[in-house]
């Protein structure tokens, strides 16, 4: 009988071995899935992982990659610091949906007025959006107990409605015809957030999600205030011991990734997403979870997860465009991915022993 | 009947001079888990009708042996056999159906359910309902452990609990019954009605086979005594024919180290708890305005029955939870509102009875759980930026202090053993060199060489002039390293007395007593 | 006024939320915490759409969703119970799953109908009936039979039940499954009785409703039922505000389920808090089980 033993430690080569068990195990399964849907299996895998970087359209895919890798990777660097202390916020979906909205607010009711303030001030206003929608969520549970996960997520639905609501109602531009949806930002100069070299895809999301890297790394692994996170995710009672309030770690981190989603937001909506509609989530906020986990929850590797699950929005719209593929295989993907990565973490944890029967 | 290699007689003789015959007879049990013999070519038999010891040091293999004969463990070789049928039960369903009955050491209680409901999970084909309660309210008069089949397990006291676990192997008419432990949860005077209980079980014939390392209980109540020790036996012996101190050289294999209590002075009065009353909490048990002072150089013991006070009451001094003004003070600073950082910094320290979790984080290096008390004291950190050069250098003086045994400070706590870990846990306390140091069942698990080391290493500190306060349930140990006891019970602690001259019954009247236990009445 | 039709809608409206909560409740009572229960929803919906719609009988998508939200949660059974993943992420892993994988396969069957539900007595369909039906059965399979009796045992103290020899892992793997399967049905009725067709995503946060209603049910089949009506009796209330062109927009109107969440969540939790009185949440519940030495 095959069992698990407790590993006291785990190696370091597994721990980077394991995510990348986990992206061989989702190709060959969703392969699988491919041929079984009657799609030509080392195409379609070619398609969403290869020819978005190398192929023939690639001129116009590989700067996508950022475009999509930036909010990815700043969602997840905040979230990832939460899960590491055991504080589950399912809800950057909602933040960033809020934090796109308040930092629109800022560029249309500034609107037409020219200055190098606007920018800054948008940032400014939709990190906080997502902070106070991040907030909700901690407040409550620290007064009352209320679960983070439910209350973030059903948050999520909320702020849903709430974009669709100013899409129809209070933000409807009024050069738009009656059609729902704000003003365009990028056609607002001092509220753009426009591609800052070109061919790259970089944007102002893409700068900050670098340093969201960076600076989440000097947190978590040099500062006593990261270490104190760690504690707390592995042993909440050596948290408190070591003078950790449970309801200020839970503010700190709800807030700080409510901030970084918020501001992902912001940027998309002032980028590539140009203005607020009512469908303006597109899902980061939820595969940012899988990146942080594919990443598991290290700076370093939610860069590069934030990259590869990017890809696989590219090569997923790329492989809709020439095979036919259905445009949820993404989520597919995403979903296996996830499976694969718990799965083959549980080798990191345990060791695999062949025993007989007991 | 007894024969192969290891030739035991297994005959209990009575007063009377009846012998009766042997029911349960392990040969050659072995069991490895990964780096571990935990059970080596084990044999040994029990009678019918004897109260049998088994003892041994923590992780000499005693709950191994014992989960064994109760169908949780198979074992890699050799064989049990019970009543003269061979004896392997898959699992403890069938060990129950062969007569094993077991009491855990650590409950097996489920605290949201009954106690009619937890005695019917106990059962392989419990009668229904009503029969059920009947038949507890029977077992209960027979042995005198009233009980109310209606409670909840999570409002009872911890010797009502073990009454449910008793009634529920009794219901089982076990031919062995199996106790791990049963007396740590229990008062002396509790300890006594439990031994009568037992007592009056053996004269009707079941065979009880008792884990325990107290050995005076061991030497007062049982008939034979097997000894483990790493895994293998040791000796069977009668223990009464020994003495606590030769029962205590074979269970270790050496002589025991005695500590050295001499060189030290009492002075000003360091530590003042006064007036300290917690908020009641769902679980665990409040303070009631508990009030001590610890002078310099002096070592109080508080000792108590887990669960009546200890945990809130480390969590209380060591600032995880906070107090009106006034009711914790160190050298007249009142440190009642700060949290464990200012408490660490003003020089209270203290070290929970929970290695794994709570003194320290089993995933993380011994390096890492030297910053997390370390912090401020020793400079590890500055501005917020951790100084790992300075952390790694105090972990490896800390392995080199206390004799930590470990392949460095870069292990993860977890994969030391509890000793280890336990000196590791208070000697990063003590060389912070602390005004007060609170310690939590300090040799909790711990083997004995490790034991007699740390209590060696708190005296010492003491001696330095530091306050000791330390809080334990191993009333010897108590005895032997503190100046003035106190008893906590219920939440409440009683006036310190000076511990020179306190005999056990004392102090187990200062600990509650029997709680209203009732002795047995002699069956009909 | 509430008549006799507003009632129905409050029943009709309470029923997946009532079958999904009523099987997350005996997973949770096991010791299971299944954030799955929207991937299961939207799974059962859709397989119990496609069957009903290939067969023409809604007993048959019924069966089939089911079945089809049982055989997904197992995936996620496996790897809590048999590998010990994380409850929390595996769960989110579950529904996300679950969505992506009905709207792939989802694609054909949208801008179908769905056969229609044959009435029952007093007007109120089977479904429905079998709904309330469970809610007792429930209560007496868990309070007052052995296999209750067992489930319950190793939802409060995997440690002990394991001590006296009950197969944890199994009983759990069990208990999974059936909550898989009752959140199965609960989708199903979403598309086969409810709005009678397919579309992507349509249970719409349900599904984390049915674990807000566990918690404010204190695990208990009759407060999923209190829960699951007040829920409906929400969602009811904010349909006719809506048809009587109540001045708020309509997509603010539309949040109204997901807010009474919260405050229902919220006053439990408060009230758990503070009155002292302990949760009523399983002593094991979320914690994976493996059995040392």
């Amino acid at each position: 009988m095959l069992q698990l033993e407790p590993r006291a430690a785990t190696p370091w080569w597994l721990a980077i071995a394991s995510p990348l068990m986990a992206v061989v195990a989702t190709m060959v399964a969703g392969g699988a899935l491919f041929a079984l849907m009657g799609f030509d299996p080392v195409a379609s895998i070619r398609t969403i992982f290869w020819d978005p970087l190398f192929g023939p359209a690639s001129g116009y895919s590989r700067p996508q990659l950022l475009v999509k890798a930036g909010p990815l990777i700043l969602i997840a660097s905040g979230l990832a610091i939460g899960f590491r202390a055991g504080i589950w916020n399912i809800g950057a979906e909602g933040q960033y949906i809020i934090g796109g909205i308040c930092g629109a607010a800022v560029a249309l009711a500034a609107y037409p007025a020219e200055g190098a303030w606007i920018f800054p001030a948008m940032v400014l206003a939709g990190a906080a959006g997502g902070w106070a929608w991040g907030m909700i969520p901690a407040t409550l549970r620290n007064w009352t107990g209320a679960s983070e996960i439910l209350v973030s997520l059903m948050l999520v639905y909320v702020a849903q409605r709430v974009a669709a609501w100013m899409a129809f109602g209070p933000m409807r531009s009024p050069e738009g015809f009656g059609m729902p949806g704000s003003r365009n930002l990028q056609h607002y100069p001092s509220a753009a957030n426009p591609e800052l070299a070109a061919g790259t895809g970089a944007h102002w999301g893409v700068i900050a999600a670098g340093l969201a890297v960076l600076a989440t790394w000097f947190l978590m692994s040099r500062h006593i205030r990261g270490f104190r996170i760690r504690v707390a995710g592995m042993a909440p009672r050596a948290a408190r011991f070591a003078g950790v309030r449970p309801e200020t770690l839970v503010a700190f981190c709800l807030g700080l990734s409510g901030a970084l989603a918020g501001m992902a937001g912001l940027f998309e909506v002032s980028g590539p997403g140009g203005q607020i509609t009512d469908s303006f989530g597109s899902g980061y906020g939820f595969t940012a979870i899988i990146v942080a986990f594919l990443g598991r929850l290290h700076p370093l590797g939610i860069l590069l997860a934030g990259l590869l699950l990017a890809l696989t929005y590219i090569g997923g719209e790329l492989a809709q465009l020439m095979l036919q593929l259905p445009a949820a295989t993404v989520q597919v993907f995403q979903g296996m991915l996830l499976f694969f990565l718990l799965g083959f973490d549980t080798l990191t944890r345990y060791r695999l022993r062949w025993r007989a029967a007991k | 009947m007894c024969n192969g290699r290891n030739r035991l007689t297994c005959q209990k003789h009575d007063g009377d001079g009846v012998t009766t015959a042997e029911l349960f007879r392990a040969e050659g049990l072995s069991k490895t888990y990964p780096g571990v013999r935990a059970n080596d070519d084990v044999s040994f038999c029990v009678a019918a009708g004897e109260i049998h010891a088994l003892l041994g040091e923590n992780g000499a293999g005693k709950s191994t042996l014992v989960k064994t004969i109760y169908g949780l463990i198979r074992p890699d070789a050799g064989q049990m056999r019970l009543g003269g049928a061979p004896h392997a039960p898959a699992d403890p369903h069938a060990a129950r159906a062969a007569g094993v009955g077991m009491v855990f050491q650590h409950f097996s209680l489920f605290d949201a359910l009954t106690v009619a409901e937890n005695i019917a999970l106990g059962m392989d084909a419990p009668p229904r309902r009503a029969d059920l309660s009947r038949r507890i309210a029977q077992v209960s008069a027979a042995y005198g452990l009233p009980l109310n089949p209606a409670r909840r397990i999570e409002s009872l006291s911890a010797g009502e609990r073990q009454r449910v676990e008793i009634v529920r192997c009794l219901l089982g008419n076990p031919r062995l019954l199996i106790m791990d432990e049963p007396t740590s949860v229990l008062t002396p005077q509790e300890a006594e009605i439990l031994f009568a209980t037992l007592r009056q079980l053996a004269a009707q014939g079941t065979a009880i086979l008792y884990i325990s390392h107290k050995l005076d209980e061991i030497r007062t109540h049982c008939d034979r005594a097997t000894i483990l020790r790493q895994g293998r036996v040791v000796s069977t012996v009668n223990p009464r024919d020994h003495s606590a101190r030769e029962l205590a050289a074979m269970m270790v294999g050496a002589e025991m180290r005695l500590v050295d209590r001499s060189g030290r002075q009492a002075g000003e009065v360091v530590l003042t708890v006064a007036g300290l009353t917690s908020a009641p909490a769902s679980e665990g048990t409040s303070l009631q305005d508990v009030g001590f002072q610890v002078r310099s150089g002096e070592i109080l013991g508080i000792g108590g029955v887990a669960g009546n006070g200890q945990e809130e009451l480390i969590a209380a001094l060591s600032g995880e939870t906070t107090g009106r003004p006034g009711t914790v003070m160190l050298d007249g600073g009142d440190l009642s509102a700060q949290g464990p950082e200012p408490r660490r910094r003003a020089g209270l320290l203290a070290a929970p009875e929970d290695r794994l979790g709570h003194a320290a984080v089993p995933e993380m290096s011994l390096t890492e759980n030297a910053i997390l008390t370390g912090a401020t004291r020793q400079q590890l950190q500055k501005r917020g930026v951790i100084d790992h050069r300075a952390a790694r250098c105090f972990a490896e003086t800390i392995i080199a202090d206390f004799d930590v045994r470990t392949p460095g400070p870069a292990t993860a706590a977890g994969a030391l053993s509890g000793g280890n870990l336990q000196k590791f846990v208070i000697g990063r306390e003590i060389l912070q060199n602390p005004r007060a140091l609170v310690v939590n069942q300090p040799t909790w698990g711990v083997d004995a060489g490790a034991a007699a080391a740390i209590r060696q290493a708190l005296l010492d500190l003491a001696g330095r002039g530091a306050a000791v306060v330390v809080i334990s349930q191993d009333l010897d140990e108590l005895l032997e390293l503190s100046d003035r006891f106190a008893a906590l019970n219920n939440g409440r602690l009683s006036a310190p007395v000076a511990t020179e001259g306190l005999t056990l019954e004392q102090i187990g009247l200062m600990l509650g007593g029997a709680h209203g236990m009732e002795v047995a009445h002699v069956a009909a | 006024m509430i008549g006799w039709t507003t009632l129905l809608l409050l029943m009709s409206a309470a029923t997946p939320i009532l079958f999904a909560a009523l099987g997350e409740a005996i997973a949770e009572r096991s010791g299971v915490l299944n954030l799955g229960v929207e991937g299961m929803m939207i799974t059962g919906a859709l397989a119990g759409f496609a069957a009903a719609h290939a067969t023409g009988s809604p007993l048959a998508g019924f069966v089939a969703g089911a079945a089809a939200g049982a055989a997904i949660s197992l995936i996620f059974g496996v790897l809590t119970q048999y590998l010990l993943t994380n409850q929390v992420a595996t769960g989110l892993a579950l529904t996300m799953f679950g969505l992506g994988l009905t709207a792939m396969f989802g694609r054909p069957y949208e801008g179908v109908k769905a056969p229609s539900m044959p009435g029952g007595p007093l007007g109120v369909n089977w479904a429905i009936w079998l709904g309330l039906a469970l809610v007792p059965v429930t209560w007496f399979v868990l309070n007052r039979t052995r296999r209750g009796l067992i489930l319950r045992g190793v939802g409060e103290n995997h440690d002990a039940a394991h001590a006296l020899g009950y197969k944890v892992r199994l009983v759990r793997l069990t208990a999974i499954a059936i909550g898989g399967a009752l959140a199965g049905i609960g989708g199903a009725y979403v598309s086969i009785a409810t709005v009678l067709q397919w579309t992507e995503g349509m249970t719409a946060g349900a599904g984390w409703i049915a674990l807000a209603i566990v918690v404010f049910a204190g695990w208990s089949p009759w407060g999923v039922l209190a829960g699951a009506w007040l829920f409906g009796g929400v969602a009811v209330l904010q349909l006719r505000l809506q048809a009587a062109g109540v001045a708020v927009p309509v997509q603010l109107l539309s949040m109204a389920p997901y807010l009474a969440t919260i405050i229902v969540l919220v006053i439990i939790s408060a009230r758990q808090k503070y009155r002292g009185r302990g949760s009523a949440a399983p002593g094991s519940l979320g914690r994976p089980f493996h059995a040392t030495r």
